[in-house]
């Protein structure tokens, strides 16, 4: 089947552009990073696309190291949500100023 | 319009319905499902573009794994919903996010407009299989998936270091 990889792009655009208003607007720490998973699956998108307009997978072998760096970015963000939930025992982004000078 | 670009105008629409939930839905749990769908969705965009292998990875690694351990978290830490905070200043700060937001969309979509990237003829045979993309990985990409177990290990270590509770340093 047969997609203009111009349309994919689009929608790649428009997904990553709804990923950075997701992390604009939001103050619980956990959804911001729900939109920075948006934000890299759109990337993924854009990858997929022009790797078929290639005809290459040299694209898809990028997605899965994409992939496997979001996982362990997961882990360890996640990790640290944790560790400082339990010395703030808040996940609002407001409220973890810590580093303000 | 070929059945391919249909069926991919109408999965382009619920995608972007699903993650503008996941931005919008107040309750951190529904927005994880929200962002599940959208996985899901795009797991059918990479079949759509012959991306076979790719695409089950993204069910089982994303919306499997990752998302059970975003699931996880918000239960373990029994989130509520966020209150809507009211105000002139957010408002108006949400809603420069917003515009922002939509020019960054249709920049990246008009720069798009110019790429020579054509129109994509027939996929050559067994392209997007586990096989093809296993043979790209382990011959020129060797390193960087050597280099990725490396990765993972560190972000194991650290996830656990970061997730144990604090000891206090004992005195010898």
């Amino acid at each position: 089947m047969i997609v203009p990889t111009e349309w994919v792009l689009m929608l790649s655009a428009v997904l990553f552009a709804i990923g950075v208003v997701g992390v604009l607007v939001r103050r619980n720490v956990i959804v911001i990073f729900m939109a920075i998973e948006l934000m890299l699956n759109a990337v993924n998108l854009s990858f997929v696309a022009l790797a078929r307009s290639r005809g290459a997978v040299d694209g898809q072998v990028v997605v899965f190291f994409v992939m496997t760096v979001a996982a362990a970015e997961a882990a360890v963000g996640l990790a640290i949500i944790i560790a400082s939930f339990r010395n703030r025992t808040t996940v609002n982004a407001d409220e973890l100023a810590l580093l303000r000078g | 319009m070929g059945m391919g670009a249909a069926l991919f105008l109408v999965l382009a629409v619920l995608t972007v319905v699903s993650a503008l939930g996941v931005v919008l839905h107040p309750n951190p749990v529904k927005s994880a499902l929200a962002l599940i769908v959208t996985l899901f969705l795009l797991a059918v965009v990479f079949v759509l573009l012959e991306a076979h292998m790719i695409a089950a990875l993204q069910i089982i690694v994303y919306a499997g794994a990752i998302m059970v351990l975003f699931l996880f978290v918000i239960m373990l830490l029994n989130l509520q919903s966020e209150d809507p905070e009211r105000g002139r200043r957010r408002f108006v700060l949400r809603g420069l996010a917003w515009a922002g937001g939509v020019l960054l969309a249709v920049e990246l979509a008009l720069l798009t407009r110019g790429a020579p990237v054509g129109r994509p003829g027939a996929a050559p045979e067994g392209y997007g299989t586990a096989q093809s993309v296993a043979q790209s990985l382990f011959t020129d990409f060797l390193l960087p998936f050597e280099l990725t177990s490396i990765l993972l290990l560190v972000a194991v270590v650290g996830a656990v270091v970061l997730a144990q509770k604090q000891r206090r340093p004992t005195i010898s």
